[in-house]
């Protein structure tokens, strides 16, 4: 019966093909414009650290004399609290992080030397993250601790200095130091730079910066410190540092911590343990207060920060309240296609089709319409998401349709045009057929 | 006039269709009305004043790590000046649509923040170079300038804008008025007419208009780097030019932004893209929204006027005129848009709330609904002619057949 339906839709879809037009149109503009939308937010929404994220952590302690325990702590740590966590070990693994910019020499290429960011972290960042390697390997511990003068650099940077060549063993020059590379990574690519995220409740909603590309530079922790001192900028300081971009000593927060703890068992325990050092500190005078601490994990402290950015959100809505608006019409239209054929569904009932065949007749059709505008939907989709390629923000390299995105486009645009066509096919199963008959 | 009552009897009998128009009329209304209202607001900001000569000015930003401030101030301004078209030259730390350089928390009383402003610093001739407008209060003087420790001298003399002086004394008279910001002590002595801080609207509180501060510095180590030039607006693309090159040859040893080192109103231009693309994408949005809307009306209109061949065909026949026809489906259709128009100003307010809940989107004045409710009107009226125009040729004859 399926085949004979099938049939039935083309040669209607043909006998009116302006009313065909405009409702294939409307299921693909709708469509188009929400898929496109839709697949932003999922690719910005998503878990940047699939199947690790739930043992990733970010502890904070509130080092601020102005704050209070009923206030959050502040987005960042202070060095002296950021480097006690980190060398306690009591997590799995535990990676310190800070960014800056830095001045980068590449004499070796014969370039002019540039600006850059570069990435300083504690050896454990690679294997806590699943950072990819090309050539090479992250620096060991002993490098972290003897300051040793290596990096490890993107992919990107790699083809833009070396051709994409093996350049593990060669030198870079950042700021006045000289450093070795041991490590190139594979194009890796967070979304969000979840690494790096803070302070998205002061951004406004304006948060599409935390999408940018990793840096292209990666120097062990207290290296960093070392070669580009002078040059870090705090999230926040309560007084004035004496050294602006030296802040070992100062009253600023600038460093992230970020710990693994691989059994679930085991996070009440560092959770404690965070508190403990805060009342350490507190009872020690270093502290005014230590009741908020806090250990969110890393899918909590996105959700913290509403890493989405509010355009992204708001434009998804616009986009499914659009689409919402196309069904409204395509129901109106598919009312008035089907209930304009009375007189057939009157023979087709007076023949002995029964209320469920009709039904089901008139089912195949919108479906069948869903399909046509979902395949232009598609191309449209296409258009939308080659469209925010071209523009300047931060994730717009991102914008790719992927498989899931790819069926959820026909799927919805099956089902959608399914539910605007059910209450129109209810009503024409309804006809009565004698009726009809007698005016034919 | 038409009577209403008949075309309320036959509505009665299209019940889903009637609801099917009125509904998308609602929905149409309260997406209208609202993406409007987003435009409104985001054209608002992005024509915000600067307070600077922006057609005249540009910006050379150069990256020195380990550099002598003043020394490298010395030879690039040097430089600077020797450009043919360089009207004047000035070092600063911002300027508006630029990256910023100088937020910071200000207390009255040493003890309660109460607003973060922008701060602009610049040295001698900034204010002229920018073109500064001042609306109360004295000039900077040679001794206004002062030495930075870091950041600011320990006492400054600034100018604040007039919105700003607004926000920290309500109603009082701003000239000599003090503020602190940790060890640092300002007096305010000149009031700024406009001066946007570099990022406006860029989430440093929903009411940080144009909170910003001017201090004087003597350009040294804690200002370098970034210089402001002046030059007639038909000559700047070459100046900026010409300058990019002299800057890098003057401080060899300095990086060039290219980013930052642009023309004022490219860099607003750069600033507000995606502002304009938001206003782009919300004006598609709504011209898609009424032509929908529209095709969804004349679909279902053609319909009616198919089904009713037969009646209309007796009206006619029994004397009714062709304009009594085309007025019928006028009225009826103005009465299914106004239903649609009455249940959409409803939801209007209320997705207006949920966009105030999330969005930080002010209230929806009033006037916006009368106006979204001629608009839909005439967007009715516009769609259903057609249809009642085919409807009127409906001959008399058409009654006589197959009853």
């Amino acid at each position: 019966m399926f085949g004979y339906y099938l049939d039935l839709a083309f040669h209607s879809l043909r006998r009116n093909k302006v009313l065909t037009v405009l409702m294939v149109l409307a299921i693909a503009v709708g469509i188009g414009a929400s898929m496109t939308t839709l697949t932003v937010v999922h690719l910005l929404a998503g878990d940047p650290l699939p199947g690790r994220s739930q043992a990733i952590f970010y502890p904070q302690v509130d080092a601020d004399p102005k704050g209070k325990d009923a206030n959050e702590p502040l987005d960042m740590l202070d060095y002296r609290s950021a480097v006690d966590l980190w060398s306690a070990r009591r997590a799995d693994r535990q990676a310190l992080v800070v960014q800056s910019q830095v001045r980068l020499n590449t004499a070796e290429a014969g370039k002019p030397p540039v600006m850059t960011m570069m990435l300083s972290a504690t050896t454990d960042f690679f294997s806590m993250f699943n950072v990819p390697f090309r050539y090479g390997g992250p620096w060991s511990a002993q490098d972290d601790a003897a300051r040793a003068r290596v990096v490890v650099i993107t992919d990107d940077l790699n083809q833009k200095l070396f051709n994409g060549e093996n350049s593990v063993g060669r030198t870079l020059r950042l700021r006045d130091s000289d450093v070795r590379i041991v490590g190139v990574l594979k194009p890796w690519r967070p979304s969000p730079q979840f690494y790096a995220v803070r302070g998205g409740r002061f951004a406004g909603g304006d948060t599409s910066d935390f999408y940018t590309k990793p840096e292209d530079v990666i120097t062990p922790f207290f290296t960093g410190l070392e070669v580009n001192d002078g040059n870090f900028q705090q999230f926040t300081c309560w007084q004035m540092p004496d050294r602006p971009g030296h802040l070992q000593n100062a009253p600023c927060v600038w460093l992230a911590l970020w710990v693994q703890i691989n059994d679930a068992t085991k996070v009440a325990a560092y959770r404690r343990y965070v508190a403990d050092y805060a009342a350490q500190q507190q009872a020690a005078g270093r502290f005014t207060h230590s009741g908020n601490t806090r250990l969110r994990d890393l899918m909590g402290w996105l959700d913290y920060n509403g890493v989405l950015p509010s355009n992204v959100r708001l434009q998804a809505w616009l986009a499914v309240a659009f689409l919402g608006i196309c069904l409204v019409n395509m129901v109106g239209l598919l009312l008035a296609k089907f209930l304009r054929r009375s007189g057939e569904i009157g023979l087709r009932r007076a023949l002995g089709a029964s209320r469920v065949a009709v039904f089901m007749q008139f089912m195949v059709e919108s479906g069948l319409i869903g399909l046509i505008g979902g395949a232009f939907g598609w191309l449209l989709t296409l258009a939308g998401l080659w469209f925010i390629r071209q523009q300047p923000v931060a994730y717009a390299d991102l914008a790719r349709l992927d498989v899931p995105m790819f069926m959820l486009t026909f799927l919805a645009a099956i089902s959608a045009s399914l539910l605007a066509g059910m209450l129109p096919a209810v009503r024409a199963c309804r006809v009565v057929p004698a009726w009809q008959l007698k005016t034919l | 006039m038409t009577h209403f009552a008949p075309i309320l009897a036959a509505l009665r009998r299209h019940r889903l269709a009637t609801a099917l128009i009125a509904l998308e009329i609602a929905l149409a209304c309260a997406v209208l009305c609202n993406a409007c209202f987003l435009i409104v607001g985001q054209l608002r900001m992005l024509h915000v004043e600067s307070g600077v000569d922006e057609s005249s000015l540009a910006l050379i930003n150069l990256g020195c790590d380990g550099c002598k401030g003043t020394d490298l101030n010395a030879r690039v301004t040097t430089a600077l000046r020797a450009v043919p078209g360089v009207q004047s030259v000035a070092v600063v730390n911002a300027v508006p649509f630029a990256d910023h350089a100088g937020y910071a928390g200000i207390s009255l009383d040493h003890e309660h923040f109460i607003a973060v402003p922008h701060f602009y610093t610049g040295g001698p001739g900034a204010v002229e170079a920018l073109g500064l407008q001042r609306v109360a209060g004295r000039a900077f003087q040679q001794d206004d300038f002062q030495v930075a420790e870091n950041w600011l001298p320990k006492n400054t003399s600034v100018w604040v804008t007039r919105a700003f002086a607004e926000r920290l004394w309500p109603g009082q008279d701003p000239l000599g008025k003090e503020f602190w910001s940790d060890k640092y002590h300002f007096r305010v002595i000149g009031v700024m007419a406009h001066l946007t801080p570099p990022d406006p609207g860029g989430g440093h509180g929903d009411s940080a208009g144009e909170w910003s501060v001017f201090a004087p510095v003597i350009p040294g180590e804690s200002l370098h780097g970034v210089y402001v030039l002046r030059a007639r607006p038909v000559d700047l693309p070459r100046v900026l030019r010409e300058a990019r090159d002299a800057a890098q040859k003057a401080a060899p040893e300095a990086v060039l932004n290219l980013q930052q080192s642009r023309t004022v109103p490219e860099l607003r231009a750069d600033y507000f893209r995606q502002a304009r693309i938001m206003v782009g994408m919300l004006a598609g949005v709504i011209v898609a929204l009424l032509l929908v809307t529209a095709l969804g009306i004349v679909g279902l209109a053609s319909f009616w006027v198919q089904q009713r061949r037969k009646q209309i065909g007796i009206r006619r026949a029994i004397g009714a005129t062709r304009g009594d026809i085309l007025h019928y489906f006028q009225a009826e259709n103005f009465l299914i848009v106004t239903a649609g128009i009455a249940v959409g100003m409803v939801l209007t307010f209320a997705l207006n709330m949920v966009l105030m809940k999330f969005y930080e989107v002010p209230r929806l004045p009033l006037y916006y609904l009368p106006v979204g409710a001629l608009v839909l009107w005439g967007l009715g009226q516009l769609a259903v002619l057609a249809p009642a125009m085919h409807a009127a040729s409906v001959p008399p004859v058409v009654a006589t057949r197959s009853v």
